[in-house]
């Protein structure tokens, strides 16, 4: 069913924003894994213990890069269910204090959807570039009856930076629990300290590793319960045998994205400058969201005026270009993007750019050239050039 | 932007309505047919299309145009331009 592969990577591929393709020491990584760590980790023998041992330097390694102990990692899936457990396991361990769960507007869709579904949900608003207002945060997770908060890192679609230490000390002084996700931030910035938190959230397919694995690490004497029936693996915190090849290519990537992040997020840093500024100056009316300076190295979100996203994707991918969009009816929803919105960015017309590890200056000239035209030649199918 | 719900009773000076049109439909409309009403004349877009209400007060702050009162399918804007 699958395309030869050089057909698939033909196009400048520009869609990183909510996944990196795997990296190659990610690959090699699971190779060697299936081959020697195949084992069921809670078994005795041999490749049994094999895998347990590549389990418990997994945990140590991933520990390091987000600044935790080995015990308090946890290998989940992907961000929706990591981020039910996370909500729904601080909302039973603080039942007794209240229901309310307190989260930015902008977070994940995963992560609102389980704040409404496991308690009260209170959005804290966010300005222009898409960051929280502090105090509002601040009186949010103050109120009576909070049984913890949800912020992210870094916004997924836009890239701005949060106060997170900020906003994890307003929670330490009203003794609620933060979940920090990490999911954006992880191997594009230092996560070793990333302030006051209780438990973090992270995705491998964000940052080149496997799809299938997640991570959530929970703070030690973090009031915390498995919020489904507990069994013998990962200390009952995540049920479920552990895939552990797909957990080795995990750290396999995070290492190897962790080693050069300096050099590799500084280039993305000024290619995605570029981008900011031709684009602003080359399309006309178009509307450049997120925070220009204190961002993730990757991320550009823009929006051009009277023209719909569908379009432009498709056009932008016929001309050999990979994006993604947050305009509705471009992704899988009729409706526009919730962050947008709640930055009262523009939201038709939206493309959102991720560059990739290997993104180079002359791909980057290569859409910068292209899109003006695709622009004004759907502006003008529209009437509205 | 601001926005407010004190409209003005009969003032509207134009009536668009794109109830059933798909964003950026709505937008493109009023952009198109905001010149035929004097400066301070309100501008009554009718759209039930989601994206109407972000994407309409994005509209008036890239174009220098009032968002005078949002509310689901009935928008009112005064032309400053």
């Amino acid at each position: 069913m699958f395309p030869r592969v050089a057909e698939v990577m033909t196009p400048i591929f520009l869609d990183c924003s909510s996944g990196e393709p795997l990296v190659p020491e990610a690959r090699e990584a699971w190779l060697v894994a299936v081959s020697a760590g195949w084992g069921d980790p809670q078994r005795l023998h041999r490749p049994g213990r094999l895998a347990a041992q590549a389990l418990d330097a997994a945990r140590s390694r991933v520990a390091a890069h987000v600044g935790a102990r080995p015990d308090e990692v946890v290998f989940t899936g992907p961000l929706a269910p990591t981020a039910q457990a996370a909500v729904a396991g601080l909302a039973l361990g603080r039942r007794r204090v209240g229901d309310v769960v307190v989260t930015s507007a902008i977070e994940h869709s995963a992560v609102l959807a389980a704040a409404a579904a496991y308690g009260q949900h209170v959005t804290v608003g966010v300005d222009r570039l898409g960051r929280i207002d502090l105090d509002a945060w601040t009186d949010a997770v103050s109120g009576p009856g909070v049984a913890l908060a949800c912020l992210q890192v870094a916004n997924h679609e836009v890239g701005t930076l949060q106060p997170y230490e900020a906003a994890a000390e307003a929670c330490r002084a009203a003794g609620v629990p933060l979940v920090l996700d990490a999911t954006t931030a992880i191997g594009r910035i230092d996560t070793a300290n990333l302030g006051g938190w209780s438990v973090l959230l992270g995705w491998a397919g964000a940052y080149g590793g496997p799809a299938s694995v997640g991570l959530m690490v929970v703070r030690r004497g973090t009031r915390w319960r498995a919020p489904f029936p507990a069994d013998d693996h990962q200390q009952g915190r995540w049920p479920g045998t552990v895939d552990v090849p797909a957990v080795w290519s995990a750290v396999a990537a995070l290492d190897a994205v962790s080693k050069d992040r300096d050099v590799v997020g500084g280039r993305q840093h000024s290619l995605v400058d570029r981008l900011r500024r031709e684009v602003g100056a080359r399309v006309p009316e178009v509307d450049l969201a997120g925070d220009p300076v204190v961002r993730v190295p990757h991320l550009l979100t823009f929006s051009a005026l009277y023209v719909d996203g569908e379009t432009l994707t498709l056009e932008l991918d016929r001309a050999g270009f990979a994006v993604a969009s947050g305009s509705a009816c471009s992704a899988s929803s009729e409706h526009p993007s919730h962050v947008l919105a709640a930055m009262g960015a523009l939201t038709h017309g939206n493309v959102r750019l991720g560059v990739s590890r290997t993104t180079t200056e002359a791909e980057v000239d290569a859409f910068l050239a292209v899109l003006p035209g695709v622009v004004h030649e759907i502006r003008g199918r529209l009437g509205a050039a | 932007v601001s926005a407010s719900t004190d409209e003005p009773g009969d003032a509207v000076d134009l009536s668009l309505d794109c109830t059933g049109l798909r964003c950026p439909r709505p937008i493109i409309e009023i952009a198109r047919r905001i010149g035929v009403v004097p400066v301070g004349g309100l501008i009554e877009l009718l759209a039930d299309d989601p994206a109407t209400t972000p994407d309409l007060a994005a509209w008036c702050r890239m174009r220098g145009q009032e968002l005078v009162s949002s509310a689901a399918p009935r928008f009112l804007v005064r032309r400053l331009v």
